[in-house]
C-alpha cells in the first residue's frame, strides 16, 4: 500500500469556472458565471520582443496551444501591415483544421458526450442490438457485434477494478439520462475508437508543426519550415503524403461516425433543442485566408444580432475596421480596477481588484467583452449561423443532413430556430467538424499545388519601426473567435490583451448589467434533482468551457447550498 | 516526436506544468535541461507536455517506463525533491486542476481503459516555492533543477534514487 499523502493543488492557468444558479421551483431563474482565478496571463508580455510572443501565448492554455500561437502571429503582422507568404498560410491552415478536428472530436466523446450517455447503463446492452442499430444508422465499419462484445467486456472490467478514473462521478442514473443501453454501449465504443483516431489529427499538427502539443514552426512573416523535395530534415513531399492518410481516415469517422452520434444522441433529447438558447448575438471571424493579406477566406466571418440572420453584418479581411471598432470589454463585475467604463482592447487594463463574490457587484476574473456594447456568442454556432447567412453551400448541405437525421430518428420537425439551443451548439460542432475535414483535404492540396507550381516561399522578414503602431489578429478557434491585441514601442510590445472565446461566453454582466452568454443560456433550465445539476453541466459543456467547472447551487426557499464539483 | 502507437514499447520522459507560472514550469524546464545537457539513452523520448492531456495520448501508449517530471506540492519544504511511485502517484495527480479537469491522473486512467498504460510510472518533482505569472524559477527551484535533471537520468539508468527525501 502507498502512502497516504496530502498535497495542494497543482494549480494550472486555466483556473476554475464557478457558475451559481438561484433555483425556485425546479428550474433555474438567475446564474452568475464566475472565473475563480486570475488571469492577467498578458502582462508577462509588456517589454518583450513581439517575435517571441507566440512561443509564450501558446502557454496560456493546455488545451488551445496552437490558437494562441496563430492569432498572435498575426496580430504583429497586422500591426506591421504584412504579406505572408502562401506556402505559409496553407501551412498555418492545415494546422488549424487538423488542431480543429482533434478538438472537436475530443469535446464531443471526451468531455461532453458523459454529459448524455449513461456508461454504467452501457453494461446492460445486448451487443447483438446494438450493432442492429449501430448498422441502420451509418456504414462504418467498425460497429460489428464482436466491437459492442469488446466494449462491454473492457467497460465490465474497468467498472469492477472500482478505478473508475475519468468515469468517477458520473451521474448514472440520472433521471434525465434518457438514452437505452444499446445506445449508451453504441456511443462508449465510439468513445473509444474517437480516442484512436484523434491521434490523426494530432500527427498532422506534427508534422506540420514539428512537435505538439507545442507547435515551433511559427514565425512573424510566415513560418520556419523549409520546404524541399529531398530533404529528411525539412517539410518533405514524403512527409506530407503521410498527411493524405491521416485526412481519409478522419474524414470518414467525423462523418460516419461523429455527425451520425449526435444526431442519434439528439434524437432522444428533442426537448434540449428549445433548452439553453440564452444569448442570440452571434460574432465569428472569417478564416483559412487564400491569399497573402486575408482578403479572402473559406469560412466567412460576421455579426448577427439579436438572431437576425438576414442582417448579418460581414467581418470581411484582416484588419477589418468594423470589428476592430465594435470590440470592447467591460470590468465593471470583473475583479479589476474600473470605473473608466467598457474599454477597447489597445487602451485595456489587468490591474485586479478583489472584492469576494457580490452578486451586484463584482464576482469574477472573466472580463465582460461586448460587441457594439452588447454580449455575443461565440463558437461553432455563431459559425454555422454566419454560413446560413451568407449561403455557404458546403456548411448548409452538412447541416441539413444533420437536421434531416435527427428528424428522421426522432420523427419531429426541426425549424432552424433550434439550432438556438445547447443541442444545437453540438450539432454545429458536429457540422463544422464535417466541413473542417474538408477544408484540411483543401488546404493540403492548395499547399501541394503551390509547391508543385514552384514556389518555395515560406517566410518574410519582418521589420518595425521606430514609432509605436497597434495591431490586431482574430482567428476563429475551435471554441469561437479568439482575437490578440497588440500594441509595439521601438520593436517592443507596450500593451498586449488577448480577447479568447471563453471570455466571451462566459463574461459576467456587463456595464450595463446585461448577463453573459453562459448566464443567459441557463435560464428556465429545468432541474430534476438540484442535488444533481446535470442539467446545468449539459448547457456549459455545450460551449466547450475552457476552464475547469465548479457548479455551486443555491435554493432560495431553503437557504441551502449544494456544492457540486463537475465532471 | 509522435510514433505510432501499437506494439511499439519505449520509455518516455515528460515534463508537465505550466511554464508562464513560475515554478509550476519546472518539470518543462527539466526537459528542457536534459535536451541541452544530457545525453540520454536512444530509446528514451523525452516531451515537452506543457498542461496538455488527449494530444499526448499517442506518445504515452504501451510504454515501458513513463517518467513524469512536474512540480509536486506535497508539504515538504520548497526545493525538496520528491520521487513518486504506483499507488502515490493517482492521489497527487487527481487534485490536478488542469483544462476540464482532465489532468494527468485522467490521462493515466484513460490509457488504462485502452489496456495501454505504462508498464511502470515514477513521477520526479521537487516542492515548488512560486506559483505565480513569471517565466522565471524561484532561485531554489533553479539550483534543485540540475539535481532533478541528474535524477532522471539516474532513473532511466535503473540507480537508484539520489536526494530522495521521501513524501510527507
Amino acid at each position: 500500500m502507498g502512502k497516504r499523502i496530502v498535497i495542494d493543488p497543482i494549480t494550472r492557468i486555466e483556473g476554475h469556472l464557478r457558475i451559481d444558479c438561484e433555483v425556485d421551483g425546479g428550474k433555474v431563474k438567475d446564474a452568475w458565471a464566475s472565473g475563480t482565478m486570475f488571469r492577467g496571463v498578458e502582462q508577462i508580455l509588456l517589454g518583450r520582443d513581439p517575435r517571441d510572443a507566440w512561443t509564450i501565448t501558446q502557454r496560456f492554455c493546455g488545451v488551445c496551444t496552437t490558437v494562441h500561437a496563430i492569432a498572435s502571429v498575426r496580430a504583429v503582422e497586422n500591426a506591421l501591415q504584412m504579406a505572408v507568404p502562401k506556402n505559409a498560410q496553407f501551412i498555418r491552415n492545415v494546422i488549424i483544421a487538423a488542431h480543429a478536428i482533434h478538438d472537436e472530436i475530443v469535446h464531443f466523446y471526451q468531455l461532453s458526450a458523459l454529459d448524455w450517455v449513461d456508461v454504467v447503463s452501457a453494461l446492460k446492452a445486448d451487443p447483438k442490438a446494438t450493432a442492429a442499430l449501430a448498422e441502420s444508422l451509418s456504414d462504418w465499419p467498425m460497429n460489428g457485434v464482436k466491437v459492442h462484445t469488446a466494449t462491454k467486456e473492457r467497460l465490465a472490467k474497468f467498472v469492477e477494478s472500482g478505478q473508475l478514473g475519468i468515469f468517477a462521478n458520473g451521474y448514472w442514473g440520472h433521471p434525465a439520462m434518457k438514452l437505452p443501453p444499446e445506445v449508451n454501449l453504441l456511443a462508449v465504443t465510439h468513445y473509444l475508437q474517437a480516442l484512436e483516431v484523434q491521434r490523426k489529427a494530432n500527427k498532422i499538427v506534427s508534422i506540420l508543426g514539428s512537435k505538439t502539443p507545442h507547435i515551433q514552426n511559427l514565425a512573424v512573416g510566415g513560418v520556419s519550415n523549409p520546404i524541399a523535395v529531398d530533404s529528411q530534415s525539412v517539410l518533405t513531399i514524403e512527409r506530407l503524403l503521410a498527411v493524405k492518410e491521416s485526412i481519409d481516415s478522419l474524414k470518414q469517422f467525423v462523418n460516419e461516425v461523429y455527425a451520425v452520434d449526435v444526431a442519434a444522441v439528439a434524437s432522444f433529447y428533442p426537448e434540449w433543442t428549445k433548452i439553453g438558447k440564452g444569448v442570440t448575438n452571434y460574432l465569428a471571424a472569417p478564416d483559412f485566408p487564400l491569399d497573402e493579406r486575408g482578403t479572402k477566406f473559406m469560412t466567412s466571418g460576421g455579426y448577427i444580432a439579436n438572431g437576425d440572420i438576414a442582417g448579418m453584418k460581414p467581418i470581411t479581411a484582416f484588419g477589418d475596421t468594423f470589428f476592430r471598432e465594435h470590440v470592447a470589454e467591460s470590468v465593471k463585475h470583473a475583479w479589476y480596477q474600473g470605473g473608466k467604463g467598457a474599454l477597447h482592447p489597445y487602451k485595456g487594463e489587468t490591474v485586479a481588484e478583489f472584492t469576494d463574490f457580490q452578486e451586484q457587484g463584482k464576482y469574477s476574473f472573466v472580463k465582460a467583452p461586448t460587441f457594439d456594447g452588447k454580449p455575443a456568442q461565440v463558437g461553432p454556432l455563431a459559425r454555422v449561423l454566419m454560413a446560413v447567412a451568407t449561403k455557404d453551400d458546403a456548411i448548409l448541405a452538412h447541416l441539413t443532413k444533420l437536421l434531416g437525421r435527427v428528424e428522421s430518428i426522432a420523427k419531429i420537425k426541426l425549424p432552424l430556430e433550434a439550432l438556438h439551443s445547447t443541442l444545437g451548439r453540438h450539432a454545429a460542432r458536429a457540422v463544422m467538424c464535417c466541413r473542417n475535414v474538408e477544408i484540411l483535404e483543401a488546404q493540403y492540396k492548395l499547399l501541394l499545388d503551390n509547391i508543385a507550381s514552384g514556389d518555395a516561399t515560406t517566410f518574410e522578414k519582418p521589420t518595425f519601426p521606430a514609432g509605436e503602431i497597434s495591431g490586431f489578429g482574430f482567428h476563429e478557434a475551435p471554441r469561437g473567435l479568439l482575437s490578440h491585441w497588440v500594441v509595439i514601442e521601438k520593436g517592443v510590445i507596450k500593451n498586449y490583451q488577448a480577447v479568447v472565446p471563453t471570455t466571451w461566453n462566459a463574461a459576467p454582466r456587463n456595464e450595463s448589467d446585461v448577463r453573459g452568454p453562459y448566464e443567459e443560456s441557463l435560464i428556465d433550465t429545468p432541474l430534476a434533482d438540484p442535488e444533481r445539476p446535470l442539467e446545468v453541466l449539459r448547457t456549459i459543456h455545450s460551449f466547450d468551457p475552457c476552464l475547469a467547472c465548479a457548479v455551486h447551487l443555491i435554493d432560495p426557499s431553503r437557504r441551502d447550498i449544494v456544492q457540486v464539483r463537475a465532471l | 516526436m509522435t510514433h505510432g502507437g501499437g506494439a511499439a514499447r519505449g520509455r518516455v520522459v515528460l515534463g508537465v506544468g505550466n511554464v508562464i507560472m513560475g515554478d509550476e514550469g519546472l518539470g518543462v524546464r527539466c526537459i528542457e535541461l536534459l535536451e541541452a545537457a544530457h545525453t540520454l539513452p536512444p530509446d528514451v523520448i523525452v516531451i515537452d507536455g506543457g498542461t496538455s492531456t488527449h494530444e499526448l495520448l499517442a506518445d504515452l501508449e504501451d510504454l515501458d517506463l513513463l517518467v513524469i517530471v512536474d512540480a509536486v506540492a506535497n508539504g515538504a519544504p520548497p526545493g525538496t525533491q520528491v520521487r513518486l511511485v504506483g499507488d502515490e502517484i493517482p492521489a497527487v495527480f487527481s487534485n490536478t486542476l488542469s483544462p476540464h479537469q482532465h489532468g494527468i491522473h485522467d490521462l493515466l486512467a484513460t490509457l488504462r481503459l485502452l489496456g495501454r498504460e505504462p508498464g511502470r510510472v515514477v513521477a520526479l518533482g521537487v516542492v515548488p516555492v512560486r506559483m505565480e505569472l513569471g517565466l522565471d524559477l524561484s532561485p531554489e527551484v533553479a539550483a534543485a533543477l540540475p539535481v532533478l535533471a541528474a535524477r532522471v537520468v539516474a532513473e532511466l539508468a535503473g540507480a537508484p534514487p539520489v536526494g530522495h527525501a521521501g513524501a510527507a
